[in-house]
């Protein structure tokens, strides 16, 4: 499936695996929080890169701070959108982002539209499984119609009180 | 009142262009219905009965008279000549055409004006006290916090798609008058022992299905830190609201499952890692905000009275003493605009009476007015000495109804005439009602009375709240109303009593006088109906009204 | 005599609209393609939903209307305000036959 990642369209070769799927030897793969809670030595153990998947309703403090999850065991996190109107996986990819320093890719996959990009994008998330026919172009486009925010994320975009402030510092 | 600077234009500008997109993608077919629904919802546009119904913000209820001419001239334009005060502070238009919505969103935008957010599961338009900034019993100015949270809640990527919608409501006076104890977050500015001022955070009051009253998470909340503690709670009610249901999905089912305590600690929690961030603003941001709401240039400092503002005419002596209300500046009043004429639809208002609301909010008030969540407008600075004058002008364009808190001021949804979720008319029942109890010196003589109808249980029309609620239900393919009474929305906020069995169309109007009687033959001197109901409790009503069962 | 159309709202517009004959959408319920069998009501509602893929309308459905001889109907008094528009009398049917709609 193509992913929309870094402004370019790529096919990544991440497998997922889930509980009764063999393990491969070699290559990316990326298992379920609970799959990765039971084999966590096994996965560990291997040398490829390992990637984590998360329904939208395990949050990134069952990950972080319950499962004690070292985060930088894992070049991928993908959060799951079962619908765009499921709103949690925007809050856990902030706080992955933004209080437990994650700094691999954050994929948003499942119900993935282009109306919601820029929100994804300000929220953390830099690579995009999206749906059927939703081309590069449209994404780039989504993400460049508003660029001014009222509100900080972790994202290094200036916020309006960021601006005023610069352009009152400047007067 | 706030003035966008480049900034806001810029982005209000963008937000027309994105949704003018996502229109022609919806017009193409590249966007499915239940794709651009949301899309939609988040720019105020509902698929009603008859037409989309278009719901345009009026954020914390202010409103310049430039805007107001604006919003005439859109109903003239795009609508059949008039709009509808909403009972969260915004105006809405009935018979838009989707088609027509970039362009108007762009005239909106011309005038500081949008549609976003006022629908969709996402932080709605936050409303404040309609007498803010002048009311004489005013502690601190809400609306400088109000405009915070608007631009802090307008596009926030990660509360766009909450379990459901999300309301927020302000108060600076010492009387609520922003129904703050039945919205998701009530904001009340006080005092602290230091002579600070700083927030009590109430949460989890609401309507609906199940009608629940706020509870106090935090008595005190300093001022600067209010964006990172809201941010906090939508974060918890964003990873912790219900989603399987939605009748179970707003923030006070939340409240009623975990507890207020419980939910205070999660809260605190989360608080105590984001304080102290980049949420907050710096304290240059808040002063370039506050100085939008300085007080206006007031000419007058003596207070001659409201006394030597009667006049010979006593019509207007009656719209004195029900219409006008106290101002903080001496010599000042706050004029409240009836919207409510005998026999015609509460909160309507047409394109002309606009204009001329504009023109007297331009030479009376500062070019300020307000929209209340009772569904009338407000001139919030009238020179005492100007009374009269305004009166005439109100009363020449239907707009001097004197029954302001009266019986005929009756806040009302717009029902099934107009509403796709309805399940009964509303319209017809305030039209009689109004016209019944019409004879002004009965309304006084019955006083203070607070009675709301909503066609449907989703209660748009704040019945739960009414001294007299009343629901219209649909039975059996009749409609059929029930009563509900001693609700109040104000710091003794309650949740109104069923009665007993509903009422048909045609019965219930009498049933609401039979009501009126009952307390008329009861009180006390001097007693107002919400307090003789506290006293005399269901059973002397239920028996009148079901006398003959 | 009881039978069925189908109701929808433009999609440009939002304006109540029934389904025709011929498959148009047409604003006058006296254009509206009656339904009087559930193997007609299958195919007529796949049809509505044709027209709301391509953007033409949204939220198709069926109206349960009553022919009074001379007096059509819809049954339900919400698609009667639907019908008539705001401020509908309860008990308003009207002379359809010779009403050409809103």
């Amino acid at each position: 499936m193509p992913i929309i990642k870094n402004g370019a369209v790529i096919y990544d070769e991440w497998l997922y695996i889930d509980g009764d799927t063999t393990l491969p030897v070699d290559g990316p793969v990326i298992v379920s929080l609970p799959l990765w809670r039971r084999k966590a030595d096994q996965l560990s153990a291997r040398s490829a890169p390992l990637g984590l998947f998360l329904e939208s309703d395990e949050q990134a403090v069952n990950v972080a701070v319950d499962a004690v999850v070292d985060l930088s065991a894992f070049e991928l996190i993908a959060l799951n959108f079962p619908t765009f109107r499921d709103g949690r996986p925007y809050s856990t990819a902030r706080l992955l982002r933004e209080r437990y320093g994650f700094s691999g890719e954050l994929r948003a996959v499942g119900d993935v539209a282009r109306d919601q990009f820029l929100f994804m994008h300000r929220c953390g998330f830099d690579a995009f499984q999206v749906k059927n026919g939703t081309g590069l172009e449209a994404w780039l486009r989504a993400v460049s119609e508003i660029t001014i925010w009222y509100q900080p994320t972790g994202d290094a975009g200036g916020t309006l009180s960021m601006l005023r402030n610069n352009l009152q510092a400047a007067e | 009142m706030y003035r966008y600077d480049e900034f806001d234009h810029a982005f209000v500008h963008q937000r027309v262009a994105q949704f003018r997109d996502q229109v022609a993608r919806r017009m193409s077919g590249e966007l499915s219905e239940e794709e651009f629904k949301p899309l939609r919802l988040m720019n105020g546009l509902y698929l009603q009965l008859h037409a989309y119904m278009l719901r345009v913000a009026i954020p914390y209820g202010v409103l310049s008279a430039r805007q107001l001419r604006c919003l005439a001239d859109i109903s003239r334009r795009y609508d059949k000549g008039y709009g509808h005060i909403t009972t969260r502070q915004n105006i809405q238009f009935n018979w838009i055409k989707l088609s027509d919505m970039p362009d108007l969103l762009e005239i909106l935008a011309g005038v500081e004006m949008h549609a976003i957010q006022t629908s969709g599961n996402c932080i709605r338009n936050t409303t404040a006290d309609h007498f803010a900034g002048a009311a004489a019993d005013e502690i601190e100015d809400p609306r400088v916090w109000c405009e915070i949270i608007r631009q802090w809640s307008t596009l926030h990527p990660e509360f766009s798609f909450l379990p459901r919608k999300f309301k927020i409501a302000v108060s600076g006076a010492t009387e609520d008058r922003a129904a703050l104890r039945v919205h998701d977050i009530g904001l009340q500015l006080r005092r602290n022992e230091a002579g600070e001022t700083g927030f009590e955070v109430m949460v989890g009051g609401g309507q609906g299905r199940s009608p629940m009253i706020a509870k106090t998470i935090r008595k005190y909340l300093p001022k600067a830190e209010l964006l990172s503690y809201l941010e906090s709670i939508l974060r918890i009610y964003n990873q912790q609201g219900r989603r399987d249901n939605m009748y179970k999905a707003r923030i006070k089912i939340l409240v009623h499952e975990l507890g207020a305590e419980n939910l205070a600690k999660l809260v605190e929690t989360e608080w105590q890692q984001i304080r102290e961030g980049a949420i907050d603003l710096p304290e240059t941001e808040v002063a370039r905000i506050e100085h939008y709401f300085e007080p206006p240039p007031f000419t007058v400092s003596t207070d001659a009275g409201l006394d030597a503002a009667r006049h010979g005419d006593s019509e207007f002596n009656t719209w004195l003493e029900r219409n006008v209300s106290a101002h903080k500046q001496p010599g000042y009043a706050i004029a409240t605009i009836s919207l409510k004429p005998a026999g015609k639809p509460p909160g309507d208002i047409s394109a002309e009476q606009m204009e001329v609301v504009a023109d007297l909010a331009e030479c009376y008030s500062f070019d300020e007015l307000r929209a209340t969540h009772q569904q009338n407008l407000v001139l919030p600075h009238v020179r005492k000495s100007d009374l009269f004058e305004v009166w005439e002008t109100l009363k020449a364009h239907g707009l001097a109804n004197a029954n302001h808190g009266l019986i005929s001021d009756i806040i009302a949804c717009p029902g099934m005439d107009f509403c796709s979720l309805a399940t009964a008319r509303s319209l017809p029942v305030a039209k009689e009602i109004s016209m019944r109890f019409a004879d002004i010196a009965y309304q006084q003589d019955i006083g203070d009375l607070r009675l709301n109808i909503s066609g449907c249980i989703n209660a748009c029309g704040h019945h739960h709240v009414g001294h007299i609620g009343i629901l219209g239900l649909d039975k059996r393919g009749e409609e059929s109303y029930q009563i509900t009474l001693g609700g109040r929305s104000d710091k003794n906020a309650a949740i109104g009593e069923v009665i007993g069995p509903a009422f048909s169309a045609d019965k219930i109007v009498d049933a609401v006088e039979t009501v009126m009687r009952t307390y008329l033959d009861q009180r006390l001197s001097g007693e107002a109906f919400i307090d003789a109901y506290t006293r005399m409790g269901r059973e002397p009503f239920k028996e009148r009204l079901y006398a003959n069962n | 005599m009881k039978f069925e159309i189908i109701s929808a709202n433009r999609l440009s517009d939002g304006r109540v609209v029934y389904l025709t004959r011929d498959g148009d959408w047409s604003e006058s319920i006296i254009d509206a393609h009656s339904v009087h069998s559930t193997e007609e009501r299958g195919a007529v509602l796949a049809q509505a939903e044709r027209s709301a893929d391509d953007g033409i309308i949204v939220s198709p459905y069926l109206v349960s209307m009553v022919d009074d001889g001379g007096t059509l109907a819809p049954l339900r008094f919400r698609e009667r305000i639907r019908l008539f528009g705001p401020g509908t009398h309860r008990s308003a049917t009207k002379n359809l036959s010779s009403q050409t709609g809103r």
